[in-house]
């Protein structure tokens, strides 16, 4: 099985372990990964913040550089949503054809690959921020948390007030920034409450948020993108 | 709408009070996850919601698509039955007729059925500048007259309150308005409703003219609903000799049996009840019931503009049961006074910038009051997608231009050049890399951030970076 990654412009910039672990541990699963160099931004961030005109090159550009590919995945479920709800409205037929290819990675994990033990290892307490778009757009539904039960050494504790937006927004958390943090120092506080050493999400936009609350407070649980704990193993560690 | 909100700071100014006021953020917290919990539960027991809401959602559209059709039906069926139709354009002339219509009987006060219509033209204040006492007599609403405040949610407009603050305002300000609360009053709900019924009852009796709303207006029938839980409004609607409903253009179904639907999913999804304490319906007039003389003011302000807007007309289904108010965590963090309206939360910043226009600092503010959570869409009962119009509201007003948005904009098409160029993104993203250590932690204008945030580290080096050394070579590199 042949897929692309969209790493998206978040994860390349700032969190290129993302992609790392999500090459590594589709590669272990046997899924052979390529990787388009000529892919930017998926336009998400323009087009929620009112740009749609602006988006429209951007939509063209990903349909162009995944096309022939019968599946894109990304670790980013509001990226994934951006693509799949978005795209036909902005792209038009082939776009709506990309969106139709397009899975979060968790999607494609349990869904095309067939799979929630991954066989990863990682001895750690941890709680899952399941962040919105993946939630409410996509409808990831219990996906990723199968996948972490899954996980040798790993203790799920439930995050109080789960489904609650952390306050990120894209643009929201700098328009409105009180309101964001506001939200994000309670999404804090409730990931305290579990204990946990990791704090887990599917999106590094809103894990960006989060741990800049953690570090600002000096609480205790870590952010880490799923990808990377599913992508550890006894022989090679998250570190 | 109202002139109380004119000249209303934008809503991340408005918030930020409401952020950093304690008791206020208790107050909601506990309110909203209250009543939030209960809907999900009373949800939750129907095993055909989805149909239901799905059905709402088509009749409203249905309805709106001949809106034109429906309102003469009502009209023509409501004159049928004895009543008399004013059509209204705007708050303004909403206000005059009303006025017109209560000097006519030669009274000087008016008892109010709680009625978002008449808050949103500020009617009170347009009677009382021609000398009409208006008595609100839902309990919210007597709490928020009384304390001279605005009201705060659709449902419960004084969420914001708390009991103890609440028995300040009745002992302090009842005897202004009328009968004064007894000595030594508490702060126990019992006690307190009991000071509001004594104070209530005083102008039911009293009050030769009622002024409403209606939840539905029936065009086949010309029946209209009020749908409410203290009997106030049952009072306010049987007592006087005379009634005026002020109702927006949007409320009318068209049958008696499209009410079935609203009936089942309204109190469920507004007060958690599986059926509506006391719903009360009026047909035009009766000699032995009710009052002698009723009069329809259908109102307009923005409406038909609205149904013009093919994304936003959506929000013309909303049948006001405030859950996406309960469930909004930005509603919860700002409170409903941020919004400069009587329609708070995620309707209120859909609804209001399309009934006022996009112009005022609040309006052009009001589409970016929400981080698209999606929350508000998903307990929506008539499926409104409030996230998609607000992006259509964003794209308006970041079209607009105005103030902060030429400079977000010239951003934008930047940002979008380097994107379609992935080579200068590249080499930027590894400039940055390189140069990290030199960064300072807190770069200039990243202010909005780093206030209750640390920035992210940047990596040693980016993604695309480590591919190419470590999977590139090998593989074959299908970029274009
Ligand atoms: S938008 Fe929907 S959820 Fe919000 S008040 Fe209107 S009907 Fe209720």
């Amino acid at each position: 099985m042949r897929a692309a990654l969209f790493v998206t412009c978040v994860n390349d910039a700032l969190y290129p372990s993302t992609g790392i672990a999500t090459v590594r541990l589709l590669e272990r699963l046997g899924v052979e990964v390529d990787f388009p160099a000529a892919q930017t931004c998926c336009g998400q961030p323009q087009f929620n913040t009112g740009y749609r005109r602006g988006t429209e090159p951007l939509v063209r550009r990903m349909t162009r550089v995944f096309d022939g590919y019968d599946y894109v995945v990304t670790p980013s479920g509001s990226c994934a949503a951006m693509v799949r709800h978005h795209y036909p409205r902005i792209g038009g037929e082939d776009a709506a054809g990309l969106a139709s290819r397009t899975y979060e990675l968790t999607e494609f994990l349990v869904d095309v690959v067939g799979v929630t033990d991954v066989g990863a290892y990682f001895p750690h307490t941890v709680t899952y921020h399941p962040s919105c778009h993946g939630l409410r757009m996509l409808g990831l539904g219990e996906r990723p948390r199968k996948l972490l039960e899954s996980v040798r050494g790993l203790e799920l504790r439930e995050l109080p007030g789960a489904d609650e937006c952390c306050g990120f927004g894209g643009t929201f958390a700098l328009k409105n920034s009180d309101v964001s943090a506001a939200m994000g120092q309670d999404k804090v506080h409730h990931a305290v409450t579990t204990g946990a050493e990791v704090l887990c999400g599917a999106d590094n936009s809103c894990l960006m948020h989060i741990d800049g609350i953690l570090r600002r407070e000096g609480a205790a649980p870590r952010a880490v993108h799923l990808a990377e704990i599913l992508a550890s193993t006894e022989e090679e560690p998250w570190s | 709408m109202s002139g109380t909100y004119l000249g209303m700071p934008a809503f991340p100014v408005a918030a930020k009070e409401a952020v950093g006021n304690e008791t206020l953020r208790g107050n909601l917290r506990h309110a909203t996850h209250t009543i939030r919990d209960k809907r999900a539960r009373a949800v939750a027991e129907l095993a055909d919601w989805d149909l239901l809401r799905e059905a709402g959602k088509q009749i409203k559209d249905r309805t709106l698509r001949h809106l034109d059709r429906y309102l003469l039906q009502l009209e023509e069926s409501v004159t049928a039955a004895g009543g008399v139709v004013h059509w209204a354009a705007d708050a303004e002339e909403a206000n005059r007729i009303v006025a017109d219509l209560v000097k006519a009987t030669g009274e000087r006060e008016v008892v109010k059925v709680k009625s978002m219509a008449t808050q949103e033209i500020g009617l009170n204040e347009a009677l009382a500048a021609e000398g009409i006492a208006a008595y609100e007599t839902d309990l919210a609403e007597l709490i928020v007259q009384l304390g001279e405040d605005r009201p705060s949610h659709i449902l419960v407009p004084a969420i914001h309150r708390n009991r103890g603050e609440i028995r300040e305002i009745f002992r302090d300000r009842m005897g202004e308005w009328g009968r004064a609360a007894p000595d030594g009053l508490s702060d126990t709900p019992a006690e307190l409703a009991e000071a509001a019924r004594l104070h209530l009852r005083e102008k039911f009796l009293r009050a030769k003219v009622g002024v409403s709303g209606a939840n539905f207006m029936v065009a086949e029938t010309g029946t209209l609903v009020v749908v409410e839980s203290e009997g106030n409004g049952r009072m306010c609607l049987t007592l006087p000799e005379t009634l005026i409903s002020v109702v927006g253009i949007e409320k009318v179904v068209p049958s008696w049996r499209d009410l079935e639907v609203f009936l089942q999913t309204l109190p469920r999804s507004s007060t958690a009840e599986r059926m509506n304490p006391y719903t009360s319906m009026w047909t035009g007039t009766h000699d032995s019931d009710g009052p002698r003389n009723f009069h329809l003011v259908l109102l307009d302000n923005g409406r038909t503009d609205t149904l013009a807007d093919e994304v936003g007309r959506q929000a013309l289904r909303c049948i006001r049961c405030s859950a996406c108010l309960n469930v909004c965590p930005v509603y919860e963090r700002a409170g409903g006074h941020a919004y400069g309206s009587v329609y708070p939360g995620p309707i209120g910043a859909i609804l209001s910038p399309q009934l006022r226009g996009t112009r005022s600092e609040i309006d052009a503010s009001l589409p970016y009051a929400s981080s698209l959570c999606g929350a508000c869409y998903e307990v929506c009962p008539v499926a409104i997608d409030i996230p998609e119009v607000l992006v259509h509201l964003r794209e308006r007003v970041a079209d607009q231009g105005g103030k902060g948005h030429r400079l977000e904009k010239a951003m934008m098409k930047a940002a979008g050049w380097v994107l379609d160029h992935p080579g200068v993104l590249a080499a930027g993203e590894r400039a940055a890399s390189r140069t990290r250590a030199l960064h300072p932690s807190k770069p200039p204008g990243a202010g909005a951030w780093t206030d209750a945030r640390e920035l992210p580290e940047l990596p040693p080096e980016p993604f695309r970076d480590w591919w190419k050394k470590n999977r590139g070579n090998d593989r074959k590199d299908s970029g274009t």
